[in-house]
């Protein structure tokens, strides 16, 4: 039997929505475990990230720690996959993009209703935002793109089917949408 | 002799009539010819690039060339159907297109186009425009973030409704869609939700208030079926 495939998955700026999809894949979850072991993701709750065979990337970049997790992903796992509407296209954390930086933290933190003490919060511990919100494609090489918002389990699914067993990648009509 | 006139679109005989363009043919023969700037009841433009065909080795815009006796064209050709998808790659990388806050989603051509063509990645770095949101009107909205400039409310305003409320303006990557209205705003133009101007818009730009999410996401025209299957919201 060939040796399992492993697999990493991470949520940047996301809504776990896609890691959700990915659990909705009930008893199916079974038959991907046949295939692959996880490695560092939400699902394990392991931090450390090995060498890996696939990573899988929902959201887009941020933050700063977006960004370095992106790059360690590039870095770590031979093929690369952005999942969903904001690792493709910076989706609705994107829409941010339409603003200046301080602009938007002025009117969440200083100027925005029923706030006391207003003040930006600055800790070690909170990545620094970045100026515009970015998906995965312009910052690094991604090998395989999965739309959806989120992309249905069984999407998920038969994308990974296909990918594990190298089969052309091919999304039939109801699987394939942006929203 | 008018009856013999026919030309060919992937091998399939289609008849024409003098004065028809290969997209109307098309059209009258239930041929679906991919198009986001074409209206059966405008004057076509030939802008959006999305009908280009092969006639006779040429690649020319379905919906502005005349159907000619004995024509060979190729609509679904793989190549042609790569240069479509690349259109729309630029399409939806030029504007902000955030289709799970879109009211449009699952009603639009330019996504539906795009699930048609499975256009999968988005290939080029987003422009990130930064555009406006007309919401002056008591009864409809004007999204230029998601305008793609395919002028059909402007000349549907202009030709048939006769009130020409739309205009473009300047040139290259700053060309955008204005109101033609002292203030520049809707609510100081004519444009009423009756118009002709209010039914053409093949994306979620030009927005009647009033319908919004009346129809569940999931539920809608071109989630039910590819757009090649059903003609679009022409009229
Ligand atoms: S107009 Fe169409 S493509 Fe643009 S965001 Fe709305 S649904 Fe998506
Ligand atoms: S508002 Fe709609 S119909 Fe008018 S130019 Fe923009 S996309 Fe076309």
């Amino acid at each position: 039997m060939m040796a399992k495939l492993r697999i990493a998955t991470a949520s940047l700026a996301g809504c776990f929505g896609c890691h959700m999809a990915l659990l909705d894949m009930d008893e199916r979850l079974l038959d991907l475990l046949e295939l692959v072991e996880f490695d560092r993701t939400p699902l394990t709750d392991q931090k450390e990230l090995q060498p890996c065979d696939i990573g899988l990337l929902e959201g887009g970049v941020a933050n700063e720690d977006n960004l370095a997790t992106l790059k360690l992903f590039r870095q770590q796992c031979k093929i690369l996959i952005a999942i969903g509407a904001c690792a493709l296209n910076g989706g609705i954390p994107a829409m941010r993009n339409s603003f200046d930086l301080k602009d938007i933290l002025a009117e969440s933190y200083l100027n925005g209703m029923g706030l006391a003490n207003s003040q930006i919060p600055q800790d070690a511990e909170i990545p620094a935002l970045l100026n515009h919100v970015q998906p995965l494609h312009e910052i690094v090489k991604i090998d395989y793109f999965l739309p959806g918002c989120p992309p249905s389990g069984e999407t998920i699914w038969l994308f990974l089917q296909q990918l594990l067993t190298g089969q052309p990648l091919h999304l039939p009509y109801h699987c394939l949408h942006y929203d | 002799m008018a009856e013999t006139a026919e030309i060919f679109i992937d091998g399939q005989r289609v008849a024409f009539q003098a004065e028809q363009t290969i997209m109307m043919a098309a059209h009258a023969a239930g041929i679906y010819i991919p198009h986001l700037c074409h209206h059966p009841e405008l004057k076509p433009h030939g802008s959006c690039r999305l009908c280009v065909v092969e006639v006779n080795g040429r690649k020319l815009s379905a919906c502005t060339t005349l159907a000619q006796q004995g024509q060979i064209i190729h609509n679904q050709r793989a190549d042609l159907i790569a240069s479509r998808r690349c259109v729309l790659q630029l399409l939806f990388v030029e504007g902000n297109h955030v289709c799970p806050a879109c009211e449009k989603s699952g009603d639009c051509q330019l996504q539906a186009l795009a699930y048609a063509v499975e256009m999968i990645s988005p290939r080029f770095a987003h422009f990130y425009p930064q555009r406006t949101v007309d919401a002056s009107h008591p009864d409809i909205l004007l999204d230029y973030n998601r305008c793609i400039l395919c002028e059909l409310c402007l000349r549907a305003s202009r030709d048939v409704d006769h009130k020409n409320v739309f205009s473009l303006q300047q040139r290259g990557d700053k060309t955008h869609l204005s109101v033609n209205s002292a203030s520049g705003q809707l609510a100081d133009s004519t444009l009423a939700l009756g118009d002709k101007a209010m039914q053409v818009c093949p994306v979620g730009a030009l927005l009647s208030k009033q319908t919004a999410y009346q129809t569940p996401i999931g539920a809608r025209l071109y989630d039910q079926k590819p757009i090649a299957q059903g003609e679009a919201h022409d009229g």
